[in-house]
């Protein structure tokens, strides 16, 4: 069986990668798709239910939930992939230096993770969050902070088991130096398991940022986000049902789309795994 | 067993402390200040006030030098006073609020539990069934479902809608009024939602591990000697499998605490229940250092107690790792 067949095979993974693809055309044409300005308020038609002109209904400044959650959409994808950089980036660093080098390095940096997987990570999070600005980037770049420490401990077992390999040794018998070693050689082999990760990654971080919005201190208005969105859906519980329902179903339709696009790669590069 | 739960306790000192020197440095380096809070909306608030005010909370001194008093009165047992209005002490804020949190949370962990592991069972063992399919696509929307979503729906249709729940706070407003049942019944009625909530995504996490668990556990060649010699099918998955695939489950549980703890804040928030989750919040939001340190502090304690407890019910259910 080739690559395409077992792609065609799995239908789990081309439902995810069908959500994914879907999510990525909406914010990238938002401009074009949104019917209304996301931003435009109209103040005589506020709260109105979901009608002919307004599909999703209006917000508490009337204005287009549909086009608020459309740009909502590229907020989503920007803090999931930017976080997941982060996260990314530490975290197989730290793993490589870690299982590469062993000895105290390792000692060190792994004492390092099992303190920061100590901590309930969104009351860490809240933490720091309320400290700094709470703009986009400093979103993205504190879910990213307190979000590696998996990443590290996978990257670190893959290099515990190739690092007495013999192409590692090859390498170095040719006079590689470490860093070439790491990156060139070695990493390559992980790129499978943190390609999973990151998949995965985006999906929590995706999470994360809705919850921070929805409690008033992720993406503030404004900027239209799913989660702030479902804010004013608290605020208007008992009287406007669409403010809390779509934007939720959006959440749960994209976290669903990349849970499934990475559980989808992991079976189709690891055939171990396969029933 | 007792030198192994004394190595461990001791164990959890030096990450206790790792834990403290994080939580201290990353709040103190971060810009802003508690006395910005207190004084920038007050326009009669003169720098020298607010010099005023960081001596009172030593906070004009090095960040070191901080630190070490705030360790020194926590070995005392004393976790400071807040600096919100009130000006009481952390630990009585802390310890009046954790009940309820925990009662919650141990509340829904024994949901989890009850209903994960016979879902996670069940759909091994019927492996490819309608069922199995029906579990798979349940644990995929639990593991995406945002909680605080779920809880608004819950409240719209239970609360709003039918009317058949009350959706915020823990107590009605006539509860001094009401007989001994009734009040226990008003409490019950109050948790339901909460509870509900924060167990919702562990279900999901629990039940998919105990399947994988089981599907393994099934194909070990113990299971061919228990049929071999003529055990019932019923008895080899459910005396031989399903003991051998709950222990990696005790882990899972004790790995699962962050994430319960760390939930309340947003449940807690949403059904304004008055545990540690909403108290975090409120002083987050009014840069309460001392009590924001506090809870982070009871927070990571809890979490190590509960792998500590996860370790030690691992090695009593386990034979085989008893010895280390």
């Amino acid at each position: 069986m080739n690559f395409w067949e077992s792609l065609y095979k799995n239908k789990l993974m081309l439902t995810g990668g069908g959500l994914v693809l879907l999510l990525l055309v909406i914010s990238i044409l938002a401009p074009w798709l949104a019917p209304y300005d996301p931003g435009q308020i109209d103040l005589n038609n506020v709260l109105a239910a979901p009608s002919m002109q307004h599909w999703f209904g209006t917000d508490q400044l009337g204005r287009d939930v549909l086009s608020r959650m459309i740009w909502g959409a590229r907020i989503s994808l920007k803090v999931g992939f930017v976080a997941t950089g982060f996260a990314i980036l530490i975290g197989t660093v730290l793993g490589a230096v870690s299982g590469y080098y062993g000895g105290w390095v390792d000692s060190v940096i792994m004492r390092f993770v099992d303190i920061m997987l100590c901590f309930p990570t969104f009351f860490l999070i809240l933490a720091v969050i309320a400290f700094l600005e709470p703009s986009i980037w400093n979103i993205m770049i504190i879910i990213g902070v307190t979000g590696w420490m998996g990443v590290t401990r996978l990257v670190r077992a893959d290099f515990i088991s190739l690092r007495e390999r013999d192409f590692v040794h090859a390498a170095k018998a040719i006079g590689a130096g470490d860093l070439r070693i790491i990156f060139m050689h070695i990493l390559p082999n992980s790129m499978a398991s943190i390609l999973v990760a990151a998949t995965l990654g985006i999906a929590g971080a995706i999470l994360t940022e809705s919850a921070l919005s929805f409690l008033g201190i992720g993406v503030q208005p404004p900027t239209p986000s799913w989660g702030n969105i479902l804010t004013a859906g608290k605020d208007n519980i008992d009287i406007a049902w669409w403010l809390s329902l779509y934007p939720g179903l959006a959440i749960l339709m994209t976290v669903v789309g990349y849970n499934l696009l990475g559980e989808g790669i992991r079976d189709l590069l690891d055939p171990r795994l396969k029933k | 067993m007792l030198r192994y739960i004394i190595k461990r306790t001791l164990f959890m000192i030096p990450l206790l402390l790792g834990i403290t020197v994080i939580c201290f440095f990353v709040m103190h380096l971060a810009p802003g200040s508690p006395t910005d809070l207190q004084t920038e909306m007050n326009p009669k608030a003169s720098a020298e006030m607010k010099e005023r005010l960081r001596t009172m909370y030593e906070l004009d001194k090095p960040i070191h030098v901080q630190y070490a008093s705030w360790l020194t009165k926590i070995s005392q047992g004393d976790l400071g006073t807040s600096f919100s209005t009130d000006h009481r002490p952390v630990a009585d804020k802390i310890m009046e609020r954790l009940p309820v949190t925990i009662l919650i949370n141990l509340l829904s962990l024994f949901i989890i539990i009850a209903v994960a592991i016979p879902l996670g069972v069940l759909s091994a063992v019927h492996k490819d069934s309608w069922f199995d399919k029906a579990t798979t696509v349940f644990v995929f929307i639990g593991f995406a479902v945002p909680t605080f979503w779920l809880a608004l729906l819950l409240m719209i249709y239970f609360g709003s809608h039918l009317n058949w729940l009350p959706i915020s706070g823990l107590r009605s407003l006539n509860y001094e009024y009401l007989s001994a049942t009734d009040r226990l019944m008003d409490v019950v009625k109050h948790l339901v939602l909460p509870v509900f909530v924060s167990a919702f995504g562990g279900l999901a996490g629990l039940s998919r591990y105990m399947r994988a668990n089981m599907l393994e556990v099934i194909q070990q060649d113990y299971m061919m000697t228990a049929r071999a010699k003529g055990l019932s099918e019923r008895d080899v998955i459910y005396k031989h499998a399903l003991r051998n695939a709950l222990l990696p489950a005790i882990t899972i549980l004790g790995l699962s605490i962050p994430g319960l703890i760390g939930g309340s804040v947003i449940f807690e928030t949403i059904f304004a229940i008055p545990g540690m989750g909403q108290l975090f919040y409120m002083s987050v939001m009014a840069r309460d250092y001392p009590t924001i340190m506090g809870i982070l502090l009871i927070g990571a304690i809890l979490t190590l107690a509960g792998n500590l407890i996860a370790d030690v019910s691992y090695a009593v259910a386990d034979p085989r790792i008893r010895i280390s």
